[in-house]
């Protein structure tokens, strides 16, 4: 049990880090995007840039929380 | 090579580079005022660990994982990666955490060598084999990390594996030449420039990886194909000097922040 508690903080220290929100935000992010690419039909050459601009907000937004927190 | 190879050997590159000072500087700390002999037994078998690891990982992956699922999994967890150093910079630069350094770190690790008692057997100290294995394996698992995610998302392993051995070959010879910490190398500058690479790769990486969701199972397409990486370094970096100004603190509340350790 203990090795397996030890494998796992070990894998959240190496990406999720010290901020967990990042990895909302990014997770949250990609999620939305399926949801539109899958509902929405838009292009792709539209939605992959859209996509990234939200990313960017995404990460603004959890840096400003994280700030906030500090 | 195209853009996108020079781009992932420049971020593997850069990221084996900070990743190996950092590990130097446990090495030379413990191999310094411990034993050589047993620093080096455990290198040595960080290595062996490491070897292990990169091989059950890099087989995994590309085996189990058709290629828009692998970019939308290795994107993802790239770029969250990625934003972790990216936030660290921001941070750093706009005088909210304290700049990493070497030094510091090295005085550290020599000071709980020198106060940790005997740890002997089998004709090793194992408090330096420890410590030793311990460091060089974190870093290098990181190395590794963003070489098979770099490798396998571009399909060009040979620059990712080429450019990581380069920088541990660089700050290995520098660190022999120098016989002490790599306080000089400009680190906190490369991890910037590294969460700047991870981020806009990982970005292009994760976003054609929705493709597999839709029907013909195959990766987005960016405008531009490749060339919007170069597009979106540019945006993350022009996004983190707006979030490094608007987040600046004065002067007088940097220069009293205790010198950071962590990576």
């Amino acid at each position: 049990m203990g090795f397996i508690r030890g494998f796992g903080q070990f894998w959240y220290d190496l990406i999720i880090g010290d901020d967990w929100k990042i990895a909302v935000a990014v997770v949250t992010t990609l999620a939305l995007g399926t949801v539109v690419l899958l509902a929405f039909a838009v292009p792709e050459l539209v939605l992959t840039p859209v996509l990234g601009v939200c990313l960017m907000a995404a990460f603004v937004i959890a840096l400003r929380i994280d700030v906030r927190d500090r | 090579m195209d853009a996108a190879a020079w781009g992932l050997g420049t971020a593997v590159l850069l990221a084996s580079i900070v990743e190996m000072v950092e590990a130097l500087t446990i090495v030379m700390a413990m191999g310094m005022t411990r034993s050589w002999r047993s620093t080096f037994a455990g290198v040595a078998a960080a290595l062996v660990a490491l070897t292990a690891f990169t091989a059950v990982a890099g087989y995994a992956l590309a085996t189990w994982l058709p290629e828009a699922a692998l970019q939308l999994a290795i994107g993802g967890v790239l770029l969250i990666f990625g934003l972790q150093w990216l936030r660290k910079a921001i941070l750093r630069s706009s005088g909210r955490k304290a700049m990493h350094d070497e030094d510091q770190i090295f005085a550290d690790e020599v000071a709980a060598a020198e106060s940790a008692g005997a740890v002997r057997g089998k004709g090793l100290d194992w408090f330096s084999f420890m410590v030793s294995f311990k460091g060089v394996f974190l870093e290098g698992v990181e190395v590794v990390f963003i070489v098979i995610t770099f490798g396998l998302s571009a399909d060009n392993m040979p620059v990712a594996i080429g450019a990581a051995v380069l920088g541990v070959l660089l700050v290995l010879g520098v660190g022999i030449a120098v016989r002490g910490p790599l306080s000089k190398v400009p680190e906190n500058t490369m991890k910037y420039g590294v969460g700047l690479l991870l981020a806009a790769f990982g970005t292009f990486w994760a976003v054609e990886g929705l493709g597999i969701f839709t029907a013909s199972h195959q990766s987005l397409e960016w405008p531009g194909a490749d060339l919007a990486i170069l597009v979106l370094v540019a945006a993350w970096f022009g996004l983190s000097r707006v979030m490094v100004h608007a987040l600046r603190r004065p002067a007088a509340a940097a220069s009293t922040a205790v010198p950071s350790t962590s990576s």
